[in-house]
């Protein structure tokens, strides 16, 4: 690990005017940052310890929302019962994240905002149409992943919550990395209380993104069949060591089938 | 099952190590740390093949807190790393035999080749300075498979090794297969490739080397599954430092699985280093580092054909495999594919006459050498895939195919150079198939194809030689060391016992199974017996542990140190007792006068050895303290049966191994916990390379792909199933224990077992072959390649 | 630069002053000598490093000590008391559960995190809840029956 400074912020105001200062990055649970950091993958000359603000961690109903701090663990969303009435899917996909030692630490804000391509809370942000709630505003889901590792945050922009809407029905299926563990492809499914449905796919390309035939075929018919029938085009997908494109292009209704079979 | 038993062997008796690792009391080489030490880095190639223009320290050197930085050119008068195992091949020459230097020297040839070491106060300082190390590379065109370096116009790696080629080697009789495959009734036929493999123990390699003036010696902590052997190459052969001014210690190592026999550059240049410096220095390897330095295994390609008659009997096999040594030879990379794997072939089976011819090539990777099972499970998997061929080309069962052919007549010359003692191959099929539930499969298959899965099983019936090595074998055939090993017993006036092995445990239970043969033989509580081992300083020369060899040989070295125990307790009873010493029988820790009830226990005649008042002064030496070295007069043969059933997901490509069974002929068990133990993780490395694990490098950039856990995949506690295991006997016919070894049988067998049954679910939908490991990816692909 | 921490392990108080790059691991290990955890990769996989901040089992080669700053670690060194194994290390024991004992320290402290949220974990819920655990050495066959064995005497009190 490269030498840097730590800071330790009081509140979002103060994080957000030390990372200014700094020009550093926040440090959520660290899950994935200090691992970068190890392999001297991430450079930071600072770091700002988020860990201190307690405005920011806690799950609460707000109307038709669920709304998650942006530093609550990936463990507390797992054994909430809030979220579990609410939206059992986000409790089986914060189950599903790593392992229970990287669940206990890892945070939800971190998550968000480190964006990397393999992980699984993005899928539930974009599935669920989530708005990330921030230390300057609100950003709607589409459109907040915009590359790898990459989003519509600016440089000095803490996430802060997320309000997950809650739908009338979703799932997540997620095909595992025989490695890493991460999504190879995780494919989030909801249908909104209007009816709309929303499919978020992770793991197969730099950025989440939503698929187009599924949610088509799943707006004609939210059945298992539906999805597994629709055809996902491979240009355009990752490949790599453990997947083609073509075999993402094929997982991706498999996974969106057995999503809605698991309601 | 209490420990104070003396009548302990064949229990299960619970570790005495494991106290010590349950309460994070044990001693690892990273744990170690001297005053004043300093840490090492080492400073690795990024490319797979470069020229070194140059190198340039200065800016390295002046960073905060180095100590020294050092490269090939500093190193004068150190010797390259030695290979232990001359190979001669088919045209009567020597292998070729290019120089592996200690740092690298005018070219690196892998990703990961050391190019100097930098010594500092703190780790992060050493690698802040490493990044200031200015290397002029010429970048060059690299190989990385080991049959494109043996193609015309392949890079060429080594001047030394023209053409890429380390050796052609063959055995067997060449013109009686040929003549056998001509009136074959059928033959089958495989192309295999045994996937490469990173070890990955779980401790990564580490070393601490320091020098004392005061007794000008030097003294290397290193994870080692062969202290002495570590000791005898590095002085002898690369730094020319005598030998008794090095004590090499091995404290707790964890886990070694072959790739912690091998002589390293790290604790190599750490030693040489240690004096010039005047402190200790560290170092301990990163896991991404362990990937690009940590000898590789396996990496065949394969070609085998197997002739039969009209009724499914083997006639003759051929095999030519090209084998991949990769960049240098690692200290026994040579009799790997060569004496450990061809001499295997033959299998649980008759086949009359084998011809096998291997290649081995250098490629522009990490260096390849024995991982745990070293060449048997490349002999294994090739045998058993082939016989599940034959099975399949002959419509034949496949526990009928193989009964069709098993040897049952003992002891059985093979045509490729073994001699098997003893064996019984039917009992182990039979109790495999048992434990399998073999009759119930085909319910077990439909109710599968229900749920829309395909159910295969899988069978492998493999053999391995272990309890190497006859010296005298072994060097006619190559060998640069003696192959023995040894044991001290050493007793102690109040009748406890340390006993002293050349044997090392990294996780083998050593402790507490060697114990438990002392403890028996003498008629004392396992409590009362310490084992001691890893550290040349305290234990005689021994060679080591790999190769299941252990309990065979290094067991059979401590009873006999044992038995000279016994017999000079003998003399001291019989003078004690005044009888003659051939009245004096020693049973349960008692020397009796036959027919009577006078005796002395043994602690009696150990204070007597060590108090020796009334003594036979003038006949005998006092005290009680025997070693004894054990060359074995042949190898052992563990053997046995796996059977596997998998469940594929046609929809993913997920394999899921839904049971394992093994039954296994280990001879004589002295603790059948520990041995089951043993087993479950070899099956679990087995089912890690047939399932998950694969080392790949980019064949254009010679980058290693798999260079982290993050895509070499490891098994983990959900990819395995609980297995049913269980043995039986034919004890070893040529050692006091009638043991033959079971550290490597697991990884030996399991890997054919479950692509056999991977092979058989996947017959449903028309797919015929499939290499390891059979991925999500790889299974979808190879079904959709069926369906086309 | 250099930041001060004070933080609880295995019930004493220590506040020190450390590189801001310091890992807990490195600080458990090299300040403290509590060499029973151990580190086997570098990429937060292998869970050798596993220690209990504020009761919940984390990986301490994936966190800076400076993020324990306030909290109370348990390692591995304080799971016996009295030097009497803790019941789920005694099952270890008794199931053979380890071999190098390399991984142990993490693989103990990851199971006692799983059976405080499950205190009678079947062996899918074992295998699963193992999952950021590498063992090399036993197959996990053992670690399995441990787990389970270890979790009952827990119930039991024992």
């Amino acid at each position: 690990m490269y030498a840097f400074e730590l800071h330790k912020a009081k509140s979002v105001a103060d994080a957000a005017a030390l990372i200014a200062k700094t020009g550093g990055k926040a440090l959520a649970g660290g899950q994935s940052l200090v691992g970068a950091m190890k392999l001297r993958l991430a450079q930071p000359g600072a770091l700002v310890d988020l860990s201190g603000i307690a405005e920011l961690r806690g799950i609460r109903r707000e109307g038709g929302a669920v709304i998650v701090g942006a530093m609550t663990r990936h463990a507390e969303v797992a054994a909430s019962a809030d979220v579990k009435a609410a939206i059992p899917a986000l409790v089986a996909l914060a189950e599903g994240i790593g392992d229970r030692q990287v669940r206990n630490m890892g945070t939800l804000g971190g998550a968000i905002a480190h964006a990397d391509p393999a992980a699984d809370w993005p899928a539930a942000v974009l599935g669920l149409g989530a708005t990330v709630i921030t230390s300057k505003g609100r950003h709607a889901a589409d459109g907040f992943f915009k590359g790898l590792y990459e989003t519509a945050l600016a440089g000095d922009e803490l996430v802060t919550a997320v309000s997950f809407p809650v739908p009338r029905k979703a799932a997540y299926a997620k095909f595992r990395n025989p490695a890493s563990r991460f999504a190879l492809v995780g494919v989030f499914v909801a249908q909104a209380g209007d009816g709309a449905v929303r499919v978020a796919v992770t793991g197969a390309t730099a950025t989440p993104f939503r698929c187009a035939p599924l949610e088509a075929a799943l707006a004609k018919s939210f059945t298992a069949d539906a999805a597994k029938a629709a055809k996902v085009s491979a240009n355009g997908l990752s490949g790599d060591l453990h997947a083609s494109p073509e075999y993402r292009a094929h997982l991706i209704p498999v996974l969106a089938a057995r999503a809605v079979a698991s309601l | 099952m209490g420990a104070s038993d003396t009548n302990v062997m064949g229990k299960s008796v619970r570790r005495k190590e494991d106290y010590r690792f349950l309460t994070g009391a044990g001693q690892y080489t990273d744990d170690v740390n001297p005053d004043r030490h300093t840490h090492a880095y080492f400073l690795r190639s990024p490319h797979a093949h470069a020229r070194i223009r140059g190198i340039d320290t200065s800016r390295a050197k002046a960073a905060p807190g180095v100590v020294a930085v050092c490269t090939s050119a500093d190193l004068e008068g150190v010797n390259g790393l030695p290979c232990g195992w001359l190979i001669t091949g088919t045209d009567g020459k020597p292998m070729n035999e290019p120089p592996h230097p200690v740092l690298a020297k005018g070219k690196v040839r892998h990703v990961g080749d050391p190019v100097a070491m930098v010594v500092a106060e703190t780790p992060n300082q050493a690698k802040d300075a490493s990044e200031l190390i200015d290397v002029d590379y010429e970048v060059l065109p690299a190989v990385v498979n080991c049959v494109d370096a043996l193609k015309r116009g392949a890079p060429q790696i080594h001047d030394e090794a023209p053409g890429n080629k380390c050796y052609t080697w063959a055995l067997g009789d060449k013109a009686a297969v040929d003549a056998a495959f001509a009136k074959a009734a059928h033959v089958s036929k495989l192309d295999i490739v045994n996937n490469r493999l990173i070890p990955n123990a779980i401790e990564p390699r580490a070393a601490v080397a320091s020098y004392d003036r005061a007794a000008d010696g030097y003294t290397l902590y290193v994870a080692s599954q062969n202290p002495h052997v570590e000791r005898l190459l590095m002085t002898a052969f690369v730094l020319g430092l005598p030998e008794h001014k090095v004590r090499v210690i091995a404290p707790d190592v964890g886990g070694g699985f072959g790739s912690k026999i091998y002589l390293y550059a790290e604790e190599t240049a750490m030693v040489w280093a240690s004096k010039r410096v005047g402190r200790p220095i560290k170092w301990t390897a990163e896991r991404s580092e362990s990937f690009v330095s940590d000898a590789h295994g396996r990496d065949h390609v394969t070609r085998a054909e197997l002739a039969m008659d009209k009724d499914g009997r083997f006639l003759a096999m051929r095999v030519h495999t090209t084998a991949n040594m990769g960049a240098y030879l690692s200290t026994f990379a040579s009799c790997i594919p060569t004496i450990l794997y061809a001499t295997l072939l033959a299998g649980q089976y008759t086949t009359p006459a084998i011809y096998c011819e291997v290649t081995a090539a250098f490629t522009n990777t990490v260096p390849v050498d024995a991982y745990r099972g070293a060449g048997r499970p490349e002999a294994t998997y090739v045998v058993e895939r082939l016989v599940h061929q034959a099975g399949v080309d002959m419509k034949l069962p496949q526990d009928e195919i193989r009964r069709r052919n098993f040897i049952r007549s003992f002891p059985h010359q093979t045509p490729v150079a073994l001699t098997y003692d003893t064996g019984g191959y039917d009992a182990c099929l039979d109790e495999a198939m048992r434990l399998a539930d073999v009759k119930g499969f085909a319910a077990r298959k439909a109710e599968a194809a229900k749920r829309g899965k395909l159910r295969g099983i899988g069978y492998s019936s493999y053999i391995e030689a272990c309890g190497l090595a006859p010296s005298n074998i072994a060097g006619a055939l190559g060998a640069r060391a003696g192959l023995f090993e040894a044991g001290e017993v050493r007793v102690h006036p109040t009748g406890s016992v340390t006993v002293f092995t050349g044997s090392h445990s990294h996780g083998q239970g050593h402790e507490t199974t060697f114990a438990q043969v002392v403890a028996s033989r003498l008629g004392i509580p396992v409590e009362n017996v310490d084992v001691v081992h890893g550290d040349t300083g305290r234990v005689p020369f021994g060679m080591g542990t790999y190769g299941s060899r252990s309990l065979a040989v290094g067991g059979t070295a401590i009873v006999k140190a044992l038995d000279k125990i016994v017999a000079k307790g003998r003399k001291i009873a019989a003078h004690l007792l005044e009888a003659a010493e051939s009245d004096i029988e020693f049973a349960d820790g008692k020397f009796t006068v036959s027919g009577t009830d006078r005796s002395k226990t043994f602690g009696e005649v150990a204070l007597t050895a060590y108090v020796p008042h009334n003594y036979p002064l003038d006949k005998l030496e006092p005290g009680l303290n025997e070693t004894a070295f054990y060359d074995p007069t042949n190898f052992t043969f563990p053997a046995g049966t796996h059977v596997c059933e998998v469940e594929v997901d046609p929809d993913t490509g997920v394999v899921e191994v839904v049971a394992f069974s093994a039954c296994d002929d280990f001879g004589n068990i002295v603790n059948p916990m520990i041995v089951e133990g043993q087993v479950h993780g070899g099956l679990t490395q087995g089912l890690g390379q047939a399932l998950l694990e694969n080392c790949v490098y980019d064949a254009e950039s010679g980058q290693l792909l798999s260079g982290t856990y993050m895509d070499y995949a490891m098994p983990r506690a959900d990819d395995v199933p609980s297995f049913n295991v269980g043995t039986k006997v034919t004890p070893c016919t040529h050692n006091p224990l009638g043991a033959k070894g079971c550290g490597e049988a697991g990884a030996i067998g399991a890997p054919a077992a479950m692509m056999n049954a991977v092979h058989d679910a996947l017959a449903a939908v028309g797919v015929t072959y499939i290499d390891m490991p059979a991925s999500p990816h790889r299974v979808w692909r190879a079904i959709q390649a069926a369906r086309a | 630069m250099s930041v001060t921490i004070t933080l609880t392990v295995n019930g004493k108080s220590v506040t020190a002053s450390v590189d801001p790059r310091t890992l807990l691991v490195e600080f458990l290990r090299n300040e403290l000598s509590l060499t029973g955890t151990h580190v086997g990769c570098d990429t937060g996989q292998c869970g050798a490093c596993t220690v209990h901040l504020d009761g919940r089992a984390v990986k301490s080669c994936t966190m800076l000590a400076a993020q324990a700053n306030g909290a109370e670690v348990t390692t591995i060194e304080a799971v016996a008391r009295d030097g009497e194994l803790h019941p789920m290390q005694a099952a270890f024991r008794d199931c053979h559960a380890l071999q190098c004992g390399f991984c142990t320290p993490g693989m103990v402290m990851a199971a006692l995190d799983l059976v405080a949220a499950n205190p009678s974990p079947d062996e899918k819920a074992v295998r699963e809840g193992l999952d950021g655990n590498l063992c090399r050495c036993t197959g996990y066959h053992n670690i399995v029956k441990a787990v389970q064995q270890g979790a009952a005497a827990m119930r039991k009190g024992g």
